[in-house]
């Protein structure tokens, strides 16, 4: 039972052929197959938003898909989030507001901040901290974290220009 | 997390072969918010996991005014809610799909799972239930439909029987002058299980002054999501006034047998089942007169 799959997909805009078993979930095959470890495990139960990824362009939970889900999909990780240039601006913002401590939910926290702007250039704080309400930090108090990312939509307000790999 | 084989068929006949043979054993995979948390957790167990997100009848989403909805069993909250003419049709759904889990957990979590998980909390549920929806079920014997509000049979039960997994869910259009709202208790901003949930619909006259038809639903009072026809049978006919809707909130109280337990208790229960009742009829009312 349970023989290994392959897996034909792209991580980051890169093709990549995993071979996995069924039970393997995505953020388990992210971290000690491809050894992205970038991709946080937190909670493992879909509570904490650490593992953040995006599947298609959607933001999911990575310890909630299993790897196989990934056939013929795209996943983008928080490797993929920089541009060729440098860091993305929101990085580059989280560093510039002390946005984390310990620095483990931030990974996720980027992922997530990401979708937002995708589909809302310009939240206002109280979008903002709805959107992040899936991703749970236990150090900052989550107020550096808003205004790392209500600064970065501020900015760079217009859509498209937060790059990265999504499709 | 335990060993299983992994199936991904792409026609509904296939899924009911795979799932006819293991007897019963095998899951449906959806969006993977439950059963993998639970797989993880051995609250459930399989031998075999059946993604049916390829199969085109359970990934569709189609909107006709005419026909209504056909929401496939595996669609995401997100792609839900991304389609204009359906937030704008079944405002009551929306409420839902907005407020189960977070951004990530929408861009997993569908409707169809949330009822074959069968949670008596579960928010899409009263939902679905007040926009009169519901269940295509495929299965060895061919295909079979089944009223939301029938679909639960007890915590984590349903009325699927070995073989059989749901499709669709169908809800007619909403007629003119229709409202419907779904809003629930928890004791903090957003993320929670539901203390109690409620759902209403509304059919006014032309006035907007009577109620032509209304359906109530409470979610977390009873094993399963419960519709409370009491309430919907009261509400035909009588003009709108605080005393109507009192009454049916009262109508809704009385339907709720709640238990005590970490989230609530019982007279919590009771009590919020009406308040939550009278928000959601006020907030149809005030959606159906547009």
């Amino acid at each position: 039972m349970a023989d290994r799959v392959i897996v034909n997909t792209s991580i980051n805009g890169e093709e990549a052929t995993l071979l996995c078993e069924p039970r393997q979930t995505l953020l388990e095959v992210l971290r000690e197959g491809l050894r992205l470890t970038g991709t946080k495990e937190g909670c493992s139960n879909g509570n904490c938003g650490a593992c953040n990824v995006l599947l298609d362009g959607v933001l999911v939970n990575s310890c909630l898909v299993l790897a196989v889900e990934a056939e013929g999909r795209s996943v983008t990780t928080i490797e993929g989030i920089a541009l060729p240039e440098g860091l993305h601006p929101l990085q580059q913002k989280f560093l510039e507001h002390a946005a984390l401590q310990c620095g483990i939910c931030t990974p996720g926290f980027i992922i997530s901040a990401k979708a937002l702007l995708e589909e809302n250039p310009s939240p206002t704080e109280e979008e903002v901290r709805f959107w992040l309400a899936g991703n749970l930090c236990r150090c900052t108090g989550y107020d550096k974290i808003v205004r790392a990312v209500l600064d970065t939509a501020e900015a760079a307000p217009s859509v498209g220009s937060f790059g990265g790999e999504t499709p | 997390m335990q060993a299983f084989d992994f199936a991904t068929p792409t026609t509904v006949a296939e899924a009911v072969e795979l799932l006819m043979g293991r007897n019963g054993d095998a899951r449906i995979l959806s969006g993977g918010t439950d059963l993998i948390a639970q797989l993880k957790e051995g609250r459930r167990t399989t031998s075999l996991v059946v993604d049916v997100k390829r199969i085109p009848e359970v990934t569709e989403l189609r909107y006709h005014p005419e026909s209504g909805l056909k929401l496939g069993a595996a669609v995401p909250c997100v792609v839900l809610y991304g389609d204009k003419e359906i937030v704008a049709a079944y405002p009551g759904l929306i409420d839902s799909a907005t407020l189960i889990g977070g951004k990530q957990i929408q861009g997993r979590a569908s409707f169809g799972g949330n009822l074959c998980n069968a949670s008596p909390a579960a928010d899409s549920i009263p939902a679905m239930i007040v926009h009169s929806a519901s269940c295509l079920i495929a299965g060895p014997d061919g295909q079979r439909s089944v009223a939301v509000e029938a679909f639960c049979t007890g915590p984590g039960q349903t009325v699927l029987r070995d073989g059989e997994f749901l499709v669709a869910i169908h809800m007619p259009a909403p007629p003119v002058r229709f409202g419907a709202h779904y809003l629930r208790f928890i004791p903090r901003n957003e993320m929670d299980i539901a203390v109690v949930g409620a759902g209403a619909s509304v059919v006014l006259d032309e006035a907007g002054e009577r109620f032509e038809q209304a359906r109530v639903a409470l979610g977390a009072v009873a094993p399963t999501p419960l519709l409370v026809a009491e309430a919907g049978e009261y509400l035909a006919g009588k003009p709108v006034s605080e005393d109507v809707v009192d009454e049916a909130a009262r109508l809704a109280k009385e339907a709720a047998r709640p238990i005590d337990d970490m989230r609530g208790s019982v007279r919590q229960r009771k009590h919020l089942s009406a308040v939550l009742t009278r928000r959601a009829l006020w907030k149809a009312i005030e959606r159906a007169r547009g």
